[in-house]
């Protein structure tokens, strides 16, 4: 059985069926002309193999081309394109099922930062009143590495809210080399959780090495095709509509293995697209829809997620503002064009432009995972526990998520209105009305025991504190001591002696030994 | 057999079950006698009031205390174990007297004239039964003269006042103000409760204390019930 997600009913739509139809139009125009640039040789090819117009541009350093997508590749693509797509896992039971028709959310972390955030907490004293204390956060920035990729993934596969794990934290150890990244990443992800693993490929030569570890775990090569455990994200098309050389080729050979894959486009609204919704939004769907259409000509029926992480430019600096309202928008039509295609949706919700945990980092991944996660996409990248944009990651941020991710899960849940219910309701309100207290609390009792109410916030403080971050630290304590999930032992030894340049200190039962 | 039946009383007030109509935590249980039927039964068995009360009442809420500092129970449990032990409390107070228990105390509550909510003053009641006291509610928007009226013939040891409208809590004054100019004032002691009123509004317009909640109330009502025991 796979993870339940939420069914959203009635999803919110912020744009009409015409207006949708629109931003297609102009997406196809666009993808006609001006087209894209094209830095990679072999998509540039297959593109012309295939009757898209292609020529290469003279002059240039750099190799590039210039292609015009026609409006019958790209509907050909989407016609091919698994309307159904599954991520397994390491525990089947934590397989996720996206249907592009259907609004059924998944919650999932995300996006890899270079920054861990450590916390401690500091007693001050009031120099008025001596004998009040309190306790007060500091965070210490520091470079990520395997252990905290290591912790940060065991943390997710507790927390029930949690339906998958995309790495959080970029490893930097001094052992890490572009060529033992790779496979350490995905180790450390699959070795710690037994949820879905995501991941970008820092370099394309450890591609198979990185399926091959995935084959052990998942029992072989036809298992790993029946529970994909593992999945890509390529961001193959930069904004504004050039096709990445390294990115592409990355692209083509994930898609040529047939391992579910995020096309993902990120343009800032005001510097690498328009800074109106209408052109945003056509640009981004025409860069997603060109990696789309690349990924059905290279291996027809390969899944792939419409991937969406738009933003719109801060105005003072010009760098990403997450945080703005804008950018919920631009996801949410997103979403609205990925179900007009009936392909599943990767969006974005929850990233913030705060460094800290505290009340702005609240306020924003609040409002942007309510309003993202009512349009129903199927993958929600909801940066668990990324700060200041995707710069920070914080364990602490990720237990204050799962705390309103379970209220935000309630809210979706369907209403429970039916004929029956309402029989039984208004009995219930007759027999009150008879008793001489007219108190319903009697009736509290099996609801509140079947799952039926909302938990309350569960850091909340006594009295006036604001205890909230100094709870959520001892929930997070209580988390990291839990034991961990790791992968058995036979296979860890299969792993480490048949897949190069992983660190031997990431083998639990040697290190026990 | 008559110890079964105290057992079974003490087994439905940790269940919260009233009457037969009622589920009670355990699934099954509707249709078989809750605390109110074999109260009546115990009663009609010959059963001495001393022992349903000892053995069957305060044992039971001394567990369901337990189960609800453990977690297990809460506060809608709490409440309908209380409600629970106060209907069984009605029942036995006529045979309290002619056996020769004593209850706990007695107490007169009201909501103040003018204010229609009174949810926060049937918990206080239903919690004070629990606890073994003789309740004699008298509604909500009771005028002063009739509040005055009941504590000079109930002779309560206690008093408690509600109010949930800043409009209405100025009346709680006016209330005590008449029951001193009625020479009743040192005879009951009186407790306010409700949203906009507190400690220190309690002190003052002259009452003897304020529960911030229903548990909070039963708890002040048991501190001046034992500092008046020990004066005794």
């Amino acid at each position: 059985m796979p993870r339940e997600g939420v069914l959203v009913n009635n999803p919110l739509e912020r744009i009409s069926g015409e207006q949708v139809r629109q931003i297609h139009d102009a997406s196809i125009e666009i993808l006609k002309d001006p087209g894209l640039l094209c830095f990679n040789k072999r998509a540039a090819d297959i593109f012309h193999q295939h009757g898209a117009e292609v020529s290469e541009i003279p002059g240039s350093d750099t190799p590039c081309w210039h292609i015009k997508i026609p409006e019958k590749l790209v509907a050909d693509a989407l016609d091919s394109a698994p309307k159904t797509v599954i991520l397994g896992a390491r525990n089947p039971d934590n397989s996720l099922v996206m249907k592009g028709d259907e609004p059924r959310v998944y919650f999932i972390t995300g996006s890899e930062t270079n920054t861990w955030l450590d916390v401690d907490f500091s007693t001050y004293v009031s120099k008025s009143d001596p004998k009040k204390e309190i306790k007060v956060p500091e965070f210490k920035p520091r470079r990520g590495m395997v252990a905290d990729l290591c912790a940060s993934a065991h943390v997710c596969e507790r927390l029930e809210t949690v339906d998958g794990y995309i790495r959080t934290v970029n490893i930097q150890d001094k052992d890490i080399t572009e060529d033992n990244k790779d496979v350490n990443k995905f180790f450390a992800c699959l070795n710690n959780t037994t949820k879905h693993v995501m991941s970008g490929l820092t370099s394309l030569n450890q591609l198979d090495n990185v399926v091959k570890m995935a084959e052990l775990v998942a029992g072989g090569k036809e298992n790993l095709k029946e529970n994909p455990l593992i999945s890509f994200i390529t961001c193959l098309v930069k904004s504004p509509l050039q096709f990445v050389d390294d990115t592409t080729e990355s692209f083509i050979e994930i898609c040529r293995r047939g391992l579910p894959v995020v096309v993902s486009s990120a343009p800032q609204a005001g510097t690498s697209a328009p800074i109106k919704e209408a052109g945003i939004m056509a640009q981004i769907n025409a860069e997603v829809l060109a990696g789309i259409t690349l990924g059905q000509l290279v291996n027809k029926g390969t899944p792939v997620l419409y991937g969406s992480v738009p933003v719109r430019a801060r105005m003072d600096n010009l760098s990403d503002s997450y945080g703005s309202v804008e950018t919920s928008q631009y996801n949410i039509d997103c979403v609205q064009m990925a179900r007009f295609y009936r392909i599943p949706n990767y969006s974005t919700s929850g990233v913030c432009d705060t460094k800290i945990p505290g009340q702005q980092s609240t306020v924003e991944r609040l409002f942007s995972d309510i309003t993202v996660a009512l349009s129903g996409p199927q993958y929600l990248h909801c940066a668990f526990g990324l700060l200041d944009g995707n710069s920070i990651f914080s364990l602490l941020q990720t237990v204050l998520d799962d705390a309103h991710f379970k209220m935000i899960k309630f809210f979706l849940k369907s209403p429970r209105i039916d004929g029956q219910e309402l029989t039984d309701m208004t009995k219930q309100i007759r027999d009150v009305m008879d008793t001489p207290q007219k108190m319903f609390i009697q009736y509290i009792r099996p609801v509140m025991r079947s799952g039926e109410l909302s938990a309350p916030y569960p850091f909340e403080g006594d009295g006036e504190d604001d205890s909230v971050l100094a709870l959520a630290y001892e929930r997070l304590q209580e988390l990291l001591a839990k034991p961990v999930e790791h992968i058995d032992q036979a296979t860890t030894s299969r792993i480490f002696q048949e897949i190069p340049g992983l660190l031997p200190r990431l083998n639990v039962y040697k290190q026990e030994k | 057999m008559p110890e079964d039946i105290v057992d079974l009383i003490k087994e439905n007030v940790i269940q919260g079950r009233v009457t037969s109509d009622d589920e009670g935590m355990d699934k099954g249980m509707v249709g078989q006698p809750g605390v109110s039927e074999l109260v009546e039964e115990a009663i009609a068995s010959g059963i001495s009031v001393a022992d349903i009360i000892n053995e069957g009442l305060t044992a039971s809420m001394e567990i369901v205390g337990q189960k609800f500092e453990n977690e297990e129970y809460y506060i809608p449990d709490m409440l309908a174990s209380a409600e629970a032990v106060g209907a069984a409390m009605e029942i036995l107070e006529p045979h309290l007297s002619k056996s020769g228990v004593k209850p706990k105390g007695k107490i007169i509550v009201a909501t103040v004239k003018g204010d229609l909510h009174d949810i926060g003053k049937n918990i206080v009641s239903v919690l004070l039964r629990g606890a073994g006291y003789i309740v004699k509610d008298l509604g909500h928007d009771v005028e002063t003269k009739d509040i005055v009226k009941a504590v000079k013939k109930e002779k309560p040891q206690f008093l408690g006042l509600s109010a949930l409208l800043t409009s209405t809590m100025t009346t709680m004054e006016d209330t005590i103000k008449a029951l001193t100019e009625s020479s009743l004032r040192d005879k009951v002691k009186i407790i306010i409760g409700g949203a906009p009123v507190s400690e220190e509004y309690a002190r003052s317009i002259g009452a003897d204390g304020y529960g911030a909640d229903g548990f909070h109330a039963v708890s002040v009502v048991e501190a001046l019930n034992a500092e008046m025991k020990g004066r005794d």
